[in-house]
């Protein structure tokens, strides 16, 4: 669009800007290469409105500035994922000046299928063949000279870790783009197809569209609603010509159209695979290889997984402690000089509590947990070890609804509902993440088991705890039940890789964890500020007492409840040790059961854990989901929890 | 139980597929006496309700669900073949359309009942073909037991889930939603590409699998729905 010859200075400038995509399959080493190339100087965060991550970063080199964007990594470009629908229309919308296609060299087949979709849309392109040390050492050697005669793109062998081949590379695409150079590729299908394909294209052309006329023919017959939507908003009539043509095909082959296109663009991928890559003779199986098998094992692979959540909860949580303890009586002492510095005035306490606590809240709460997760989760990820835990959970999970990924944000649910719902992510669809998010803001942190502990299990001994630990789990299962069938979009089943194992490597381990912990402080920091003012100045300006009133009706008449639990309720939003905390306060009392019943700590117990994700977590929810439904979330949590206990509270009137 | 019509598509392409052969558009439609374009029409429905799987200018295979439908319809049309025989005395050339017109409202409880009076036979009178073995494990019958097994060697298409550990297929094809489908495709499960299994999760877990040089895990239930032709590794 953009690359007509201008003039001579202005040339100049532009040529030194070079905008790069980093395109490829998942666990291909995609994002290594990314930090080998940018470094220091990259930004994570969110395409917008989407819960996919956007990684970007700049390099210079020779005197060049290239912008590096680094795609989710994807297997096709459909429109099974959000994340396939990302990148096609940024290759074909926002046009990249070259594309570095990654293919992993030990699985070439399958990434080489990737490739040809790519190159049918023609963009500029390199190709990085990554990961020819793993390869070698599966006995796959591939000769890279012939992969880049047959496919017609320029191919540099590269090892990411180590730095093995990213200079040329960078010298590759800055070749690429000087001398313009487009691959001249297409996918030939059979003689059937093909005319289809070419008569279809043939009427495709007048379409206004970023992607090229044979493509979209390409996928109207394969049935893509994407391509659908921008072609017949134009041309209405070509929907019966694109049916007519696609019922030829099927009537040929016996099978939909996008079996038959998939089956030769993979009989091609497998032709091109099988010219380049020479068997080498196979040592013997490797320590790696047993590994694999002994992490799936029946009985094996569950105690490893017990080992390493184990090792995992207790290390985030552990730390997470620890540092909040120890910032939480730091900031204790900034508190008491504060006081002594402005007094305990209106306004000091307007900014202190209102502004001030909002942010210590944030720093204390959140963060001692986030990093750490940030970092196991990014560990797990690139290590490969996460598919395995998904793989041995899955039959398990599928019992509220979720497939196996989601076990490792529900069980970090447990120490803090925040990292359990931005770990969420690891769930490839919308719906999907949602459901888990959903359910996962459901799970009782650690604040709320100490109230229960502190109530419950207290006053009303040990069994009553675990009665509302299982009532809990039972309601998680309900809910994510109805979660699963109300939530929009087909239900899908665990399809997903299980990469090698491989070394995470610390660069990418520390900058993954920096940004995406700056992402996380910009976004979900403000929400949380502005909540705590919002609940502070009411409380100072009275509102609260009002609030008690309006309430009471609820809180006294329907759940049976003292009517000061209104206000301790409406605190816990801030954080849930609060409804413990300002309890003991407001009734003057440590020894509750003085001031409340059985069945009151019960019901207020049960309203607790259900009844409102905290702020922190409402900020990621937002952060995750959008405030619409965040909104929808948080409403049905009060609305169930208000149900509940009052229905708990009828109940156990009877008992006690 | 499947309308009328469906079951005489069924015994139709039972028919060859009973002598190892795929049963051809052009066949059912001489058979059955319709016109081809309506069996091409009625083959898409049957292969949308997973009965069979039909591939161009070769033919339609039943699956193991078309199998069992079109094996019902046939024990009792051959057995009211052997019984009109046998019993009434109704000449041979007679007996088969008669047959075909009262097979669709014999209940299972008249069938066994025909079975038990006519001494388990084995084949029917006209042709001399085998009547397909009843759905019980009889185990009185042990002829029938072995029969049961001889037929079912012809046909090897299993679901995925029913291969074990370390045992390899070839992909014949998948049933299911679009989305799913799609997905599996794009990873690399097209039809005839061979897969290996590698393990397989306790407690109706999913499996893991060697597909084209990459390890892949894949949900029981869209394993289930995964057909394969058995392959010797």
């Amino acid at each position: 669009m953009s690359q007509e010859t201008s003039s001579k200075g202005e040339d100049d400038k532009k040529r030194r800007h070079i905008r790069i995509a980093l395109a490829g399959n998942a666990n291909v080493g995609k994002s290594v290469i990314f930090n080998q190339l940018t470094g220091l100087h990259q930004h994570i965060g969110n395409w917008p409105g989407k819960t996919v991550e956007r990684a970007e970063g700049t390099l210079s080199y020779r005197g060049y500035t290239i912008d590096v964007l680094d795609l989710p990594g994807i297997y096709s470009l459909s429109t099974y994922s959000i994340e396939e629908v990302i990148s096609r229309q940024y290759i074909a919308v926002e046009k990249p000046d070259v594309v570095v296609n990654v293919v992993d060299a030990s699985v070439l087949e399958r990434n080489l299928f990737f490739t040809i979709q790519l190159l049918e849309i023609a963009p500029r392109m390199v190709i990085a063949l990554n990961q020819i040390d793993m390869a070698e050492k599966k006995g796959i050697k591939v000769n890279h000279e012939k992969l880049e005669k047959l496919l017609g793109v320029p191919v540099v062998p590269t090892i990411a870790p180590r730095n093995v081949g990213i200079e040329e590379l960078v010298e590759k695409v800055i070749e690429v783009y000087e001398k313009d150079v487009r691959p001249l590729f297409t996918l030939k299908c059979g003689p059937e197809v093909e005319a289809r394909i070419e008569k279809l294209s043939a009427l495709l052309r007048e379409i206004k569209s970023p992607y090229p006329p044979r493509w979209m023919a390409i996928k109207l017959l394969e049935g893509d609603e994407e391509v659908e939507k921008i072609v017949y908003s134009e041309k209405p009539e070509l929907e019966q010509v694109v049916k007519a043509l696609g019922a030829e095909i099927e009537e040929i082959h016996g099978h939909s159209v996008s079996s038959v296109i998939a089956s030769e663009r993979y009989n091609l991928a497998n032709r091109i695979a099988r010219e380049c890559t020479e068997q080498l003779i196979r040592k013997r199986r490797g320590f790696i290889e047993k590994l694999e098998e002994a992490t799936v094992h029946p009985v094996l692979g569950y105690m490893i997984m017990a080992v390493v959540v184990a090792a995992l909860f207790y290390g985030v949580f552990r730390f997470g402690d620890f540092v909040t303890a120890l910032l939480e009586s730091l900031f204790d002492m900034v508190k008491v000089a504060y006081d002594g510095w402005f007094g305990t005035g209106f306004l000091a306490t307007l900014i202190w509590d209102g502004i001030i606590e909002g942010l210590i809240a944030g720093i204390t709460i959140a963060l001692p947990y986030i990093i750490p997760f940030y970092i196991a989760l990014s560990i797990l990820e690139d290590s490969g070890y996460l598919p395995r835990i998904a793989f041995l959970m899955d039959a398990a999970m599928h019992k509220i609804g979720l497939h196996g990924k989601g076990f490792i944000p529900l069980i970090l649910g447990f120490g803090c509902n925040v990292p359990a719902i931005l770990g969420c992510r690891i769930m490839e669809t919308d719906r999907e993440r949602l459901i888990c998010g959903f359910v996962a803001s459901l799970i009782p942190c650690a604040a709320t088991s100490v109230i229960v502990m502190g109530l419950v299990a207290t006053y009303m001994g040990t069994n009553w705890a675990i009665a509302l630990y299982i009532l809990d789990f039972a309601i998680i299962l309900l809910l994510g039940r109805i979660a699963f069938k109300a939530a929009p979009g087909e239900p899908v089943g665990l399809i997903m890789e299980m990469p090698a194992y491989r070394r995470p490597t610390i660069s990418v381990t520390a900058s993954k964890t920096w940004f995406r912990l700056q992402d996380f402080i910009f976004t979900a920091f403000p929400i949380m500020i502005a909540g705590n003012f919002v609940i502070q100045i009411s409380s100072l300006l009275g509102l609260l007492d009002v609030a008690e009133k309006v309430m009471s009706p609820v809180i006294v008449g329907w759940l049976g409840l003292p009517a000061a639990t209104g206000i301790t309720l409406t605190f816990g939003i801030l954080r849930k040790e609060l409804t413990l905390i300002l309890l003991a306060s407001l009734m003057g009392t440590t020894n509750f059961a003085a001031v409340m019943t059985p069945v009151q700590m019960f019901v207020y117990s049960t309203v607790v854990m259900v009844y409102i994700p905290c702020i922190a977590t409402i900020a990621v929810l937002i952060k995750e989901f959008g405030y619409k439904r965040t909104l929808i979330i948080t409403l049905v949590e009060i609305g169930f929890a208000i149900l509940l206990g009052g229905v708990l509270y009828r109940i156990l009137g009877i008992l006690f | 139980m499947p309308s009328r019509s469906v079951q005489d598509y069924l015994k139709a392409i039972y028919h060859f597929n009973e002598m190892g052969l795929p049963a051809k558009t052009s066949e059912i439609a001489s058979l059955i006496g319709v016109s081809p374009p309506s069996v091409t029409e009625m083959m898409k429905k049957l292969e949308k309700r997973g009965y069979l799987q039909y591939t161009p200018y070769r033919g339609a295979y039943l699956t193991e669900e078309g199998w069992s439908a079109a094996e019902k319809v046939m024990r009792k049309h051959r057995l009211l073949e052997r019984f009109l025989t046998d019993i009434l005395g109704i000449d041979k050339e007679k007996v088969h359309e008669q047959a075909c017109e009262l097979e669709h409202s014999l209940s299972d409880e008249v069938e066994e009942a025909l079975c038990r009076v006519l001494k388990h036979p084995d084949t029917c009178p006209d042709d001399g073909k085998m009547i397909p073995p009843c759905s019980k494990e009889v185990s009185s019958c042990l002829e029938c037991v072995e029969m049961r097994r001889r037929v079912r060697k012809g046909r090897e298409l299993v679901p995925l889930t029913a291969l074990n550990v370390g045992e390899e297929g070839v992909i014949a094809f998948i049933r299911g939603g679009r989305a799913a489908v799609q997905r599996l495709m794009d990873m690399g499960l097209t039809q005839g590409t061979r897969v290996k299994v590698l393990a397989s999760a306790p407690f109706n877990g999913p499996l893991e699998l060697m597909v084209r040089g990459a390890n892949l895990a894949i949900g029981r239930g869209l394993a289930r729905r995964i057909f394969v032709k058995a392959a010797t590794p």
